[in-house]
């Protein structure tokens, strides 16, 4: 990864380096932020500061499936708004809270552009489009039990 | 210079060079931009908005900060648009900032207050209630107040680029940003507070200084710091004959801003609880103190015996002590004591450098050379540590002007990091490594080598060799210990050299041989500790020490100066580039007096004043000027508290060089021979306490 940066920018890795680690390990560790500034040539604490800047960094893990839901202004229109309280109600769960059991954790997001087909939300890497509240309840008991298919992986 | 551009500021028509930012150009004009993000020498930041002008043509204000000059360009800075995006900015950085200036620690120089008062708005609209943290300890001298920040990333920035440490990052977003150090609560860094110094708010603050006066109460005082060869100019804060705070307020002196841990909060020996403050003379076996009349009249009455008798002595000098008093020294050994047995430690071979380079005038390179040169070569030391402000000033030129820095050291150093080349080597076999580089030095138009202790004797002249054949222009810094060890060598404190590296022609004995001669009568210490570790032999001889503690020599003494530190007398002292810089007194400490008073009185005791002359520091100066080769140095800098680089010879050196007495403490950031060990701050930090 380091080489597809020009000689000198390799501090530009940081971010990428993380995200990938991130999805590998389930959360930025502090040996992980050591080991990346290592690789990138920086310091610890300068991977520190775009760990706490960006929110699709975190220091703890999310569940296994991370759902994702909408409700900036079209998915708002066409219920993301519903679909974000239905979804608290059904698990329990708050913004950026995970189940007991790490298998589900809530977000509520700004557009993740995909207003073409809103309402949206997305598990992991993966896109849900025009969800309806049945939709959303098998997902999210397809979620806690383990056997959501993810496409994008 | 070519093409100047051309453009106006507040219709006044300039010009400059292009790529001038326009904050420096209308700076240069006198027309003023506010400014608290944009530091000269850092790199730009653009976070403050506090430098908004308009330009013409332009659709929205500019930050001045980072737009360059352009042909045609108009800007005003005076209209009622700038003076209210002032205004909003400034109301902006208030939102979450305490106003209660009389209580923070800044009050009085705060860059922030000072904007307010001039730009801001006289009343707050703000009345939701504040974001508050609690004011964090980060090191035993940085303190980080967060609502006070206004994250202008100074601090940031002189961390990671002046000083090449990088502890300061800025974490989370938007009105939870804030500051924070490499380890999670605390700092482990160079603890130079470089940081708390550029802080234009109240937000860092020192552990030294803090909430413990006021700054117009203070005195302020020009001097030189005294704990390493760099020489650094420091500013010392004085109120009620006690030093407060240091540091360079006015950036002057060949230091600009820069201070490391020693020079910004090791002053603090000065008032330990165990300075001398009465001479000491042994009573039955025991050191007791008497009166200054008693001890010079008991060491003068020795002095001359000895002398009548014809019996030996031995003269110690300092490295630390003044130009003025070791000349006074040297002449007072030569010429009343009769003695050649005069010696001060070694940490560098100058002489060997000076012999090797013999008519060539320019080829000692100064403290700014090091921030022009297009290579600097840095050989056997790890500058950093050992000479901080070389470091920042070779790191400064990598910086502006990307000069190539080549590295060759036994170990990894902070310089490896921006240089072309970090080239490790066996222990002595450095020569063998930089013949290496040469392929890549050859390309270079114009070097220069900075050379540790372990470039000596036949080494040094090789270098010089090295360095002709490269057929460029090449300057020399040979590294040295403490405050004035040029100084020393300078005023001829060694048997081999009178004052200017004139040979002395007469046999004398070394500090080693001083230690082992078993009839020396005399030993005469003058601001060191020979006896660190080592044992006199002549059982009998009457041992005379100055010194501001009872060191290891002061407790085998017979009698006991106490001296004044460097922050209590005036004199000359030349750093390791041969640079000559004037200390002030800052202060008096009680029961002290300079050791050219010392020396003075007691030829006076002997009945020997008139052949020495008068002991004051200006006189003894203008003797050197007039007597020393290179001292010749225009007064008017030195008075006005500058720099001026000696030319201390320009032929051959004929006496030996004597690599074989020369060997660096080695010095680091937490460590000061015998005055670091009376510094409370520099054992107080955690880098300081870690050192074995
Ligand atoms: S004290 Fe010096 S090294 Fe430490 S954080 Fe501040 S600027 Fe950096
Ligand atoms: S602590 Fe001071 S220097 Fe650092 S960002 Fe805040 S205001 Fe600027
Ligand atoms: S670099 Fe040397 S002279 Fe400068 S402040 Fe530090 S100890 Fe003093
Ligand atoms: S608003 Fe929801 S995806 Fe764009
Ligand atoms: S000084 Fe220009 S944005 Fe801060």
């Amino acid at each position: 990864m380091l080489a597809s940066y020009p000689p000198g920018r390799q501090r530009s890795a940081v971010v990428p380096m993380l995200i990938f680690a991130q999805d590998e390990v389930g959360s930025i560790t502090p040996e992980l932020v050591q080991e990346v500034a290592k690789r990138c040539g920086v310091q610890p604490v300068q991977v520190e500061e775009c760990v706490t800047y960006y929110s699709m960094l975190r220091k703890k893990p999310l569940g296994k499936y991370h759902v994702q839901i909408c409700t900036n202004i079209s998915c708002l229109l066409n219920g993301g708004e519903e679909l974000w309280k239905r979804a608290c109600e059904q698990t329990g769960l708050g913004h950026k809270q995970v189940s007991a059991d790490g298998m589900v954790s809530l977000e509520e997001v700004e557009c993740i552009g995909a207003c073409s087909w809103a309402p949206a939300l997305q598990v992991n890497y993966d896109f849900e489009h025009l969800v309806t509240p049945e939709r959303l309840d098998e997902i999210l008991a397809a979620c806690r039990k383990g056997d959501y298919v993810e496409k994008a992986k | 210079m070519a093409n100047l551009v051309k453009f106006t500021i507040d219709g006044r028509e300039l010009e400059a060079a292009p790529g001038t930012l326009v904050i420096d150009a209308a700076k240069r004009a006198g027309i003023e931009i506010p400014a608290f993000c944009y530091y000269e020498g850092l790199s730009l930041q653009g976070a403050c908005r506090m430098c908004m002008v308009e330009v013409e043509r332009m659709p929205k204000l500019q930050t001045a900060c980072t737009l360059p000059v352009a042909e045609g360009m108009v800007v005003r800075t005076d209209t009622p648009q700038v003076a209210q995006a002032r205004k909003g900015t400034l109301e902006f950085l208030l939102t979450n900032h305490p106003l209660d200036c009389p209580v923070c620690d800044k009050g009085g120089e705060c860059e922030l207050q000072d904007m307010v008062f001039r730009y801001g708005a006289g009343e707050s609209r703000f009345t939701e209630i504040k974001h508050h943290v609690d004011e964090k300890q980060w090191s035993p001298v940085v303190y980080f107040d967060a609502p006070r920040c206004i994250l202008c990333y100074r601090c940031v920035r002189v961390c990671d680029e002046g000083m090449g440490v990088g502890a300061l990052g800025v974490v989370n977003r938007g009105v939870v940003a804030e500051i924070a150090p490499n380890h999670g609560d605390h700092l482990e860094c160079d603890e130079c507070g470089m940081c708390i110094d550029i802080c234009p708010v109240g937000a860092l603050t020192s552990g030294a200084y803090r909430y413990k006066t006021r700054p117009w109460e203070m005195e302020h005082v020009g001097t030189i710091c005294t704990h390493c060869s760099n020489g650094c100019r420091t500013t010392l804060g004085v109120r009620n004959n006690q030093i407060i705070r240091g540091n360079n307020r006015d950036s002057s002196g060949i230091n600009g801003e820069f201070l490391c841990i020693k020079g910004r909060y090791a002053f603090d020996f000065y008032d330990h609880p165990d300075r001398l403050q009465a001479p000491l003379m042994k009573v039955n076996g025991k050191l007791e103190p008497v009166s200054w009349s008693q001890a010079l009249a008991a060491v003068a009455r020795k002095f001359s015996d000895v002398k009548a008798r014809g019996g030996n002595f031995g003269v110690i000098g300092s490295n630390r002590t003044t130009n003025e008093e070791n000349f006074y020294l040297q002449k007072f050994a030569r010429q009343v004591l009769g003695t050649n047995n005069l010696d001060h430690r070694r940490s560098g071979d100058i002489v060997s450098l000076l012999d090797a380079l013999h008519g060539q005038q320019t080829a000692l390179a100064t403290t700014a050379d090091l921030y022009q040169a297009k290579a600097v070569v840095v050989i056997s030391a790890d500058l950093a540590l050992e000479h901080p402000l070389l470091s920042w000033q070779i790191r400064a030129n990598w910086r502006h002007h990307a000069a190539h820095v080549y590295v060759v050291t036994t170990e990894p150093v902070r310089e490896d990091k921006y240089s072309v080349n970090a080239a490790r080597c066996a222990p002595g076999q450095e020569l063998e490594t930089l013949q290496a580089l040469r392929p890549q030095l050859v390309d270079e138009p114009e070097l220069i080598f900075v050379f540790g202790d372990t470039i000596k004797g036949e080494k040094v002249r090789k270098l010089v060799e090295f360095g002709a054949s490269l057929g460029k222009p090449v300057k020399y810094v040979c590294l040295v210990d403490y405050a004035n060890s040029r100084g020393a060598m300078d005023m001829g404190l060694t048997p081999e050299l009178l004052p200017g590296y004139r040979a002395s022609g007469m046999p004398g004995l070394t500090i080693a041989e001083m230690l082992a001669a078993e009839d020396l009568d005399v030993l005469w210490v003058v601001g060191a500790n020979p006896l660190a570790g080592a044992s006199l032999a002549a059982r009998g001889a009457f041992v005379v020490v100055q010194d501001l503690f009872l060191t290891e020599t002061a407790q085998a003494a017979d009698v006991v100066f106490p001296a004044c530190s460097a922050y209590e007398k005036n004199g000359t002292v030349t750093n390791v580039t041969g640079e000559v810089q004037r200390l002030k007194r800052a202060v008096q400490a009680m029961g002290t007096k300079p050791d050219l008073e010392i020396i003075g009185l007691l030829a006076r005791e002997m009945g020997e004043a008139a052949q020495l002359g008068p002991w004051s520091a200006d006189k003894v100066f203008a003797e050197i000027r007039a007597t020393v080769p290179g001292y010749n140095v225009p007064l008017p800098v030195i008075l006005t508290g500058g720099a001026a680089q000696t030319s201390p010879v320009n032929g051959r050196v004929e006496a030996p060089a004597r690599p074989e007495l020369i060997r660096s403490a080695r010095n680091g950031l937490f460590s000061s021979g015998t005055l670091g060990r009376y510094s409370n701050v520099l054992h107080s930090v955690l880098e300081g306490r870690r050192q074995p």
